[in-house]
């Protein structure tokens, strides 16, 4: 499943939190970054598998939980599918377009050749020269979570900013979950159909969560809450500090309502107030 | 964020700090109008002290999936970060910028990296054995893409003789593989690392081999120190010299950039 795809803003954490306290087992987590999240999974016992490009803490450092299972199976081995941004971008892609795999250059000379066995080298069929290209297979999630900042109920997303493989990502899964940060009108959408990147006919499930990418920030609505993560890092040092931390942040807490009401000022500190709105487009026929 | 400074310095203590140094080096390597991947912390205002000096019109990506011209006000925590996006000449998807470099349309990248050796290859997934690693390092993110696909890489790390060692354990972003034409025939776009900036020094490719080699080193440090802290037989380039101080205007665009004093330390 991909959990995030913008890289370090718009992750859903909600949902990552969501899984940790259903107690899912064996995921195979796919995110290209996601700052913590894949950390906090994996800490949870979550993950069988990680497919992505790093993992760890963005601003804080190196992901302890990361490490932990990575150097001493703790809490259990996973399995890592080594892939650099570009080349996991283009998995999502050939994934999306029906493609059963793509030819990368930006991964020869890597290490990732040798640690991803998924990824073979060849070379270009229609060069006389000798002309080595990396085949990447395509990448097709069961489901993928994102955060959006407004989609009507039938799914319908409007996102700004930059979005890193969101749209790839989405095209390439079988379910799409949105979390949406604001639920408007369909009219509101339809306005302005260039600013949709993902469409409401592939979305199985929209979600209402206001500040579903708490900490990390959504471009107009939320700011980055560096704190957090600092903390985060500093107290998921040894296992049981994970545990404790947890505990607090996810697993007693029954649900991202709660989790809002618990952060109180915090959250609303990183409300973003002022505007800066772009200019209106216009789409008029006549 | 910096401790109150004495009101007095001592007469030998250059006016800058070895952070700014790095940075106003890493602003040197910027040429005027080119496509810069900036990456964080330190080559961000490495870009914004070049804008204001001699490269008003070089373009900053980001592989997020951000375009600037100026660089953002304000401190950025990740790339993403909503300053970053306000006032952007583009925001939009990461095969978007990233296929810029896999065109070959971007003249430069910055990466770091916690091990690099001889060859300036890069090390940030694993120290010691992939399946039973010593250290598990967070992974690639979008650099071996830079590594492999800019016409030419600019690093900068710090200079100890753990991170700068023979050869390291995984190649995560290539520099000249093992050295000579073997970047070439793997096939590699790009020029590869032409310049490696650290606390102490500066290195270069140099020669036939392409093996990274001291170019200068930085004032109030010396041959005998860097070569301790360098974890192979580092070699000098014939004209080795002294890194230039910053100048003053190098200076006052570096303070006009780092406003809250982050990298004055």
């Amino acid at each position: 499943m991909v959990l995030g795809a913008a890289l370090e803003n718009a992750i859903p954490f909600a949902a990552t939190h969501e899984l940790i306290r259903q107690g899912r087992r064996d995921l195979n987590v796919i995110a290209p970054i996601s700052d913590i999240s894949t950390d906090m999974l994996i800490g949870a016992g979550c993950v069988a598998e990680v497919t992505g490009a790093w993992v760890g803490n963005v601003s804080g450092g190196m992901g302890h939980n990361y490490r932990r299972a990575a150097e001493s199976g703790q809490p259990n081995p996973i399995k890592i599918w080594d892939y650099s941004n570009f080349s996991i971008g283009m998995a999502f892609f050939a994934g999306a377009y029906g493609l059963p795999y793509i030819p990368v250059k930006s991964i020869l000379g890597s290490d990732i050749l040798k640690s991803n066995s998924r990824i073979k080298l060849a070379q270009n069929p229609f060069s006389d020269e000798p002309e080595p290209v990396a085949l990447v297979p395509a990448l097709k999630p069961d489901v993928a979570f994102l955060v959006v900042q407004r989609s009507d109920r039938f799914g319908n997303s409007h996102i700004w900013g930059s979005t890193g493989l969101t749209q790839e990502a989405s095209i390439a899964a079988d379910r799409i979950v949105v979390l949406a940060d604001e639920i408007v009108e369909p009219e509101v959408i339809a306005s302005d159909p260039s600013r949709v990147l993902i469409p409401g006919f592939g979305v199985n499930a929209v979600c209402h969560v206001p500040a579903a990418c708490h900490p990390a920030p959504l471009i107009g609505r939320w700011k980055r809450d560096h704190a957090f993560f600092h903390v985060y890092h500093k107290e998921t040092r040894e296992p049981e500090g994970f545990q404790r931390w947890c505990g607090e942040w996810v697993r007693d807490v029954p649900d991202h309502e709660a989790y809002r009401a618990k952060l109180g000022g915090q959250l609303e500190e990183l409300r973003i107030r002022g505007n800066a709105p772009s200019a209106p487009a216009n789409y008029a026929a006549e | 964020m910096p401790p109150s400074k004495p009101p007095s310095k001592p007469p030998s203590k250059p006016e800058y700090s070895t952070q700014e140094l790095m940075i106003i080096a890493a602003a040197r390597e910027i040429k005027d109008g080119e496509r810069i991947f900036v990456g964080m912390r330190l080559p961000i205002t490495a870009y914004g002290v070049a804008r204001l000096t001699h490269a008003p019109n070089a373009v900053g990506l980001f592989e997020s999936g951000v375009v600037r011209y100026e660089p953002a006000e304000g401190m950025l925590y990740t790339m993403c970060d909503g300053p970053n996006q306000l006032g952007a000449a583009w925001t939009t998807g990461l095969i978007q910028i990233m296929g810029l470099l896999s065109g070959g349309r971007i003249h430069a990248g910055f990466i770091g990296g916690a091990e690099i050796d001889r060859f300036g290859n890069i090390n940030t997934s694993y120290i010691g054995d992939i399946d039973a690693p010593k250290v598990k390092l967070p992974g690639s993110g979008g650099a071996p893409d830079i590594a492999a696909m800019a016409e030419r890489l600019i690093i900068v790390m710090n200079h100890q003789k753990h991170r700068l060692v023979e050869r390291v354990d995984y190649i995560t972003s290539p520099g000249f593989l093992d050295g000579g034409d073997a970047r070439a025939r793997a096939g590699l776009a790009g020029a590869g690392p032409q310049v490696v900036i650290t606390d102490r020094a500066i290195l270069r490719p140099f020669g036939p081999e392409n093996e990274l080699h001291l170019a200068s080193i930085h004032p109030g440090h010396t041959l005998d120190e860097i070569l301790e802290n360098t974890g192979w037989a580092l070699k000098s380039v014939p004209d080795l010299g002294e890194t230039a101080p910053p100048s003053e205007p190098e200076m006052t665009a570096l303070h006009r950039i780092d406003k809250e004093g982050f990298w004055r330390g």
